[in-house]
């Protein structure tokens, strides 16, 4: 019984859509069905290939040198992060101020940083004393009042706070100022008109609207720092990456040893990307949109999309 | 003269080579209410920016209360005051804007009691007190906690009213309250501004409601190329327009 066009239209005022069938999707069974096959592959490989050490990896995962490592690794990104913040804000209200000698002083600030590899600074800190062996507090072409030796001053962890956080404040200019550019200037004059003071409009009015434009790409950063981090290693500072080639340097267990380095890396960012998620949504109060919730990529139906 | 809430005299703005203020002369008494009409670019909303400083002056001197917002006097001469002495003296004149600009992340309550506190020193207590009472004046008791989106565009511009009379001003400024709303929402919002106005709240308005300047003003001034054409009651500016140029604006509301 074929259903002609002409049927359809003498049936019409009965049908509902509620009751329509639903559009078959071959194409997603035929992928999952590829996807299966890869992931059984895959876990093949896990369980059978030897190599992975995976008696090794548990051995090593909870060593009481790894933690360590992994705990300087932590102990710069916040370092390095709370730096990068602190600069970053002050270079942003630089960067838009009234003030043309400020303005030109971080643009040339955020220029310099951003263009040099990271790696190449941290190097540079590190040999800071070739070009500069004593550091003075004085006036120019005057008398000194205070001296130390750069050697002793520059540890290589100085060097790694020095290079990571000076960087950082560059790229958190950038992430502040579009913050504090993407606020109506109606706010700043609403401000002015009730007799506000401008660091009070700044703090109360601008920056908790800033925040939604500003949180998440810091996310990003925060969870860049804790991998970029490794980069310390070439200067020998025992973080988590130093710390486990200095390991397979002697035992020779390079992969299991990688792998160790790898799970603590993603248990740490997946951390933050948890606390992320809950950050975005405090800062999402009175916004048209809501943030994502963490859980949300569990849902096979996306919300607020027309499925 | 000294009885004066605002005085101004020749002022003077340009934007780049382009004059919009061609020295403007306007003196408001207290419990006056003055609306002031004009087409568009003709200079009015930048003067009542100015009277609050959100534009700077190149000539001329506006005063409030007797005070000029951005200068002090010393030795017979104005003196440039530092960004903190201006906020200080803005805290008198009170401004509704065209876009509300209503703070998006606070609800009604707390963009009311925002500034008594932090400028006027207002225990929070006292300040949230005074802010009920504020949104029940303008109708909107009971929506202290709604978010401004939550609220339409007039229930918006009445709580930004309610917010500049918190700082219980000498004189409000009006910037085009009524232009960003749809028509329907226009009346509720005249309507608090009329009760202020014969309550005896010292107004400056610049709108385009030809009905609201006739039945709530004292006086009308008519500006157009950044100068006052001509000024008076609304029976003479609206109905007997003596000048050509107020009869031609005016031609085009009958």
């Amino acid at each position: 019984m074929a259903t002609t066009v002409q049927d359809a239209r003498a049936a019409g005022l009965e049908l509902d859509v509620r009751n329509a069938a639903h559009r078959k999707h071959p194409w997603r069974w035929l992928s999952a069905l590829v996807v299966l096959v890869f992931a059984a592959q895959l876990v093949k490989m896990l369980v059978t290939n030897e190599n992975f050490g995976w008696d090794v990896v548990w051995a090593w995962l909870r060593a009481e040198s790894i933690v360590r490592g992994l705990g300087i690794t932590l102990m710069l990104t916040v370092v390095a992060m709370v730096i990068g913040v602190v600069l970053g804000v002050l270079l942003a209200v630089c960067r838009i101020s009234a003030n043309p000698l400020l303005r030109a002083a971080a643009g040339l600030y955020i220029w310099f940083f951003r263009g040099t590899p990271t790696l190449v600074q941290l190097i540079f800190f590190y040999n800071l004393s070739a070009l500069l062996p004593t550091l003075n507090l004085g006036i120019p072409f005057g008398p000194v009042f205070a001296s130390v030796d750069t050697n002793t001053l520059i540890t290589p962890l100085l060097a790694a706070i020095l290079g990571l956080g000076l960087n950082e404040g560059a790229y958190m200019a950038e992430i502040v100022r579009g913050g504090l550019l993407s606020v109506d200037p109606g706010q700043r004059e609403a401000g002015q008109a009730l007799g506000m003071k401008n660091s009070r409009i700044m703090k109360r009015i601008i920056l908790p609207q800033a925040m939604r434009f500003i949180v998440p790409p810091t996310g990003n950063q925060v969870i860049s720092m804790v991998k970029a981090t490794a980069l310390v290693s070439v200067i020998a500072l025992s973080d988590l990456l130093y710390t486990a080639q200095s390991i397979y340097n002697r035992t020779f267990e390079t992969i299991p040893m990688l792998i160790v380095v790898c799970l603590w890396y993603l248990a740490v960012t997946s951390v933050l990307y948890v606390v992320q998620s809950f950050i975005e949504r405090h800062y999402n109060r009175g916004a048209r949109h809501q943030a994502p919730s963490f859980w949300d990529f569990l849902r096979i139906r996306p919300k607020g999309l027309a499925a | 003269m000294s009885t004066a809430v605002l005085q101004a005299r020749g002022v003077r703005k340009s934007f780049g080579h382009t004059e919009v203020l061609s020295g403007i002369d306007l003196d408001v008494t207290p419990g006056e209410t003055v609306v002031v009409l004009g087409p568009s670019g003709s200079g009015k909303s930048t003067f009542l920016r100015c009277i609050n400083l959100l534009e700077s002056l190149d000539a001329g001197r506006i005063t409030v209360d007797g005070r000029d917002v951005g200068y002090d006097v010393r030795n017979g001469r104005l003196h440039e005051l530092s960004p903190n002495e201006i906020a200080r003296r803005r805290r008198d004149i009170g401004m509704v804007f065209q876009q509300f600009n209503l703070f998006p992340h606070m609800t009604a309550l707390e963009n009311i009691v925002e500034a008594p506190i932090a400028v006027l020193g207002e225990g929070r207590r006292e300040a949230t007190a005074r802010a009920v009472e504020l949104l029940a004046e303008v109708g909107l008791a009971g929506r202290e906690k709604a978010y401004p989106r939550q609220l339409s565009g007039g229930q918006q511009q009445r709580v930004a009213i309610a917010r500049a009379l918190a700082m219980r001003p000498k004189l409000m400024l009006f910037d085009e309250p009524t232009s960003a709303l749809d028509p329907e929402l226009v009346g509720e919002v005249l309507a608090t501004m009329k009760r202020l106005a014969s309550a005896g709240l010292t107004m400056v308005v610049v709108t385009h409601e030809i009905s609201f300047a006739r039945e709530a003003a004292d006086r009308v001034v008519f500006m157009d190329a950044g100068q006052v054409v001509e000024q008076g009651t609304p029976e003479q500016v609206i109905d007997n327009p003596q000048h050509e140029r107020t009869r031609a604006f005016l031609s085009r509301f009958l």
